[in-house]
């Protein structure tokens, strides 16, 4: 059995090592919101924060986690409270939605790091995460508007 | 699928013709609305037929606690449709969109899109179809509550006011919509309600946020792939290498003794190994001994595909004659020739396929992120051996579908695999598996010719189309007896520009592999071919392509229109120095739109700096979706435009994932300026039209930087991008 510390919580599963973290999350854990796209570490879609670190939880093997703070979308906040995710619903970012839990947790990521990017930073930090429903232009104006809740009180 | 034509689609007649809508009670209390089911007239044939699968066949439930449940017929893929079409309904109830309940619809014969013929999410149709056929079910819905409480009270029902789900009478009682709804459920269809005014709406034509935005934030969306059933395996596939072939042998033995393996079953799509876990049917995939049968395509590759379309020969079909084009072009004193290529593209979808399906000897329930509920659910019962109506289509939120959610490849290997283990199988692709066996967009050799007189005026164009034909695999019976495919002619049979004599022409030409709808269809082709064509032609004429444009486009004024809109917006003519623009406009499913792309070159890469879409697209429903869906076809049609392109070598696709096709990532994003006209014309499509103006716009603009004429897309392959 492998232990693992996810979204706050001490897990067990019977996972084989080198099985990639994001098959843990989803089909053993039951935490579904961490999306597969790539495999590759191409797209950015299975991004999680490891030790609060954006990571591509798809070429992340399980072994290699053990002992760290995983958080996963299900685990930014009990209730949709984290600026990013604010800011996302205030600026209605999704359409399709299946890589906006990989969004969020880089931009989220990234805010915690350095609360005030630029859009230069932006680029930097996010080119790794693919859209195809091309929500680029909200995603960045949203992690504008999430650094000024930060500001404002929201820090987190 | 009827030949109708998209474009230019009439009211939904169909329905016009048979009695509009049902009504049903709900047990327990409550209304229900449906169409009626054909065959149908008594409403408790329509409520005994309504549950068949415990799935209720309606729009709208009403139950006596005040739940409104509206069903969506179409597939929510990010288009909006969850909140646009609930917003249809909720503006004739006056209810707040907050105070519905949205859920996917089954598949049953009362969702068929009246454009289209079937259950269909494509074609940009969902929102023009439901403009009238959901506005009556709203307004008779209403009518029948009003006349309940009415009935009840002893007023005129003219005296009544309906506000937030409740009635109020003259002397001020009250009836909630779930009070009134099991009278309401009494009383016949009015054939007289009418749909209100839309200088009345007060819910449509707003922003209204999106329903499903909350659970894309939290990881609680449910996507196909997120389906999870008590006892469920997993599947990974083995599908040919090469396009077309198929399982010789297996030798699965090495494979079946791997960790959490199930089964190896040989289905009509390959190999799947079922496993407890996905990894686990994944890994043992690798371990799978398969010889393959490559079938026709084994020698296959790109350049044999271009030079079969350019040098296919054939009578083509009109697609429009105006005048005659030959003679003019005949006669003409200065002549313009130019030939365009097209390369096939793949839909990458952020979410690969994949399909949940729990068979059992009576029946099969199929969990499926897919755009044709009845075409999935057909051939899950072939694959299964069951009845269609056994099988019980969920729809799940989409991934992403662009169109390659109207295909059902990746069906059958999940409901054969978890009839053949005895258990709910999760099938999922890989994004290589996904790459390589899609349904590719048609590629395609194109000509234009346009002539000038003595006078300098261009009296002849004749466009000439040669591709292989998406809908003769789809819906063969729209092409049957050699006629023509609507959807390969798009944004050239319906040529804008004023010119006397104007003959499109279209050749079919089969590449031997399969071609898919991809996101705007031949739009994207043809506004390429044509847009750049009339540049040329601009160019030839020693006139401002704008200009020129807009002189041509006197007899369409809404072309005309955001044309104009778009120049003046961009700035055209007025760039900064280093910078360029090119232009470009269409027609396309009932939506007007002009681009301007300003770009310079820089080192001979292409910079693109900014896009300036102007759209009419009539009412619009909800803006926010509108311009949601307008800049990211912007976005989509850049990555094609830039990098797309799908090459095969030996029958099997090169490219595999991300890193060998590119998409458009965030620091490559130009600012996007998207301006949306108001409009009182009837709504028109939103989630494809913007596609197709990009790659014309940016062609157009790389002549004007560089005086180089990109006629081959992508534009990577001009060493551009």
């Amino acid at each position: 059995m492998i232990t693992l510390k996810v979204n706050g919580h001490t897990l067990e599963t019977d996972a084989s090592p080198d099985t990639p973290l994001l098959w843990v999350l989803r089909d053993h854990l039951g935490l579904t919101g961490t999306k597969f796209g790539c495999g590759k570490s191409l797209c950015g879609a299975c991004t999680v924060h490891v030790d609060g670190a954006a990571t591509r939880s798809c070429v992340t093997l399980v072994s290699n986690v053990v002992g760290k703070d995983i958080r996963t979308i299900e685990g930014l906040s009990a209730d949709r409270s984290h600026p990013v995710q604010k800011a996302w619903l205030e600026l209605e970012v999704p359409q399709c939605g299946y890589c906006q839990s990989g969004q969020i947790m880089a931009a989220s990521a990234l805010l915690a790091q350095n609360p005030t990017p630029t859009d230069a930073d932006i680029d930097t930090a996010m080119q790794g995460n693919i859209c195809r429903c091309g929500t680029y232009p909200r995603i960045r104006a949203a992690i504008h508007r999430a650094a000024e809740l930060m500001k404002t009180g929201g820090a987190r | 699928m009827s030949a109708r034509n998209l474009d230019h689609p009439d009211a939904p007649t169909a329905l016009d013709r048979r009695e509009f809508l049902k009504v049903g009670a709900l047990a327990g209390g409550g209304l229900v609305l449906g169409i009626s089911l054909a065959g149908c007239s008594k409403p408790a044939e329509l409520a005994a037929k309504s549950v068949a699968g415990g799935q209720p066949v309606a729009w709208l439930k009403i139950a006596g606690d005040n739940t409104i449940t509206i069903l969506v017929d179409k597939s929510e893929m990010g288009q909006g449709v969850y909140t646009a079409l609930p917003m249809l309904l909720a503006e004739e109830l006056d209810v707040p969109l907050k105070a519905v309940k949205v859920v996917a619809a089954p598949a049953a014969a009362p969702y068929v899109n009246v454009f289209l013929g079937t259950m269909i999410t494509g074609g940009s149709t969902s929102v023009r179809e439901a403009w009238g056929k959901l506005r009556t079910a709203g307004a008779q819905a209403r009518a029948m509550l009003v006349g309940a409480a009415a009935d009840e009270w002893k007023v005129d029902a003219a005296t009544l006011k309906v506000a937030d789900g409740v009635v109020t009478g003259p002397n001020g009682q009250k009836h909630t919509f779930g009070e009134l709804a099991e009278a309401a459920a009494k009383r016949p269809v009015p054939k007289d309600a009418k749909p209100k005014d839309p200088a009345t709406f007060t819910l449509v034509g707003t922003a209204q946020p999106r329903v499903d935005t909350p659970s894309k934030l939290d990881g609680s969306a449910e996507f196909g792939i997120d389906v999870k059933l008590p006892g469920m395996k997993y599947a990974a596939l083995a599908q040919s290498p090469v396009l077309g072939g198929s399982v010789k042998s297996v030798d699965s033995a090495a494979a079946e003794k791997m960790p959490g393996v199930v089964k190896v079953v040989t289905t009509q799509s390959g190999v799947a190994v079922v496993a407890d876990h996905y990894w686990q049917a994944h890994t043992a995939r690798d371990a799978l001994k398969v010889t393959w049968d490559a079938g026709p395509n084994a020698h296959l590759d790109t350049a044999g595909i271009q030079t079969g379309l350019k040098a296919a020969r054939g009578t083509p079909l009109s697609a429009r004659k105006d005048g005659d084009a030959a003679a003019a072009l005949k006669a003409a004193r200065k002549k313009v020739e130019a030939a365009y290529e097209l390369p096939l593209l793949a839909h990458a979808t952020m979410e690969p396929m994949n399909c949940t399906a729990d068979v059992r000897a009576d029946g099969c329930d199929l969990y499926v992120p897919t755009q044709v509920q009845q075409i999935a659910q057909g051939t899950a019962a072939a694959a299964a051996g069951l009845k269609p109506e056994q099988v019980n289509v969920h729809t799940t939120l989409l991934g992403g579908g662009f169109g390659r959610r109207l295909e059902v490849d990746f069906i059958p290997a999940a409901v054969e695999a978890s009839k053949a283990a005895g258990v709910p199988v999760k099938l999922i692709w890989t994004r290589e598996d996904d790459m390589t066996h899609d349904a590719y967009r048609p590629p395609a050799y194109d000509t234009g010719t346009a002539g000038f007189d003595a006078t300098g005026a261009l009296t002849g164009v004749h466009i000439k189309l040669t591709s292989p034909s998406i809908t003769a695999r789809m819906f063969p019976p729209v092409v049957e007896g050699g006629k023509m495919d609507p959807f390969a002619v798009e944004a050239a049979a319906n040529f804008l520009y004023d010119v006397p004599n104007v003959a499109v022409d279209y050749l079919r030409h089969e590449v031997g592999i399969n071609v898919g709808y991809w996101r705007s269809v031949s739009h994207a082709l043809n506004c390429f071919v044509v847009e750049s064509f009339m540049d040329e032609v601009a160019h030839a004429a020693g006139k401002d392509p704008y200009e020129f444009r807009r002189a041509l486009l006197g007899k369409q004024p809404r072309a005309q229109k955001v044309l104009d809109e778009a120049a003046s917006r961009a700035g055209w003519g007025q760039a900064p120095a280093g910078r360029h623009q090119g232009i470009a406009v269409m027609e396309g499913y009932g939506t007007y739109l002009a681009q301007v792309a300003e770009i310079s070159i820089e080192q001979g890469k292409m910079k693109i700096h900014k896009i300036t879409c102007v759209v009419d697209c009539g009412h619009k429903v909800n803006p926010g979706i509108v311009d949601q869906q307008i800049s990211g076809g912007i976005v989509f049609g850049l990555s094609a435009a830039l990098w797309g392109e799908v090459t095969l070598e030996g029958g099997k696709v090169r490219q595999s994932n991300f890193d060998n096709y590119r998409v458009l990532r965030m620091h490559q994003m130009p600012e996007l300026d998207v301006h949306l006209l108001d409009s009182t014309e009837a709504p028109g499509g939103i989630g494809e039209p913007s596609v197709a103006v990009v790659a014309p716009a940016l062609a157009n603009a790389v002549f004007a930087a560089t005086g180089k004429r990109v006629r081959a897309l992508p534009l990577a392959a001009a060493g551009l991008a």
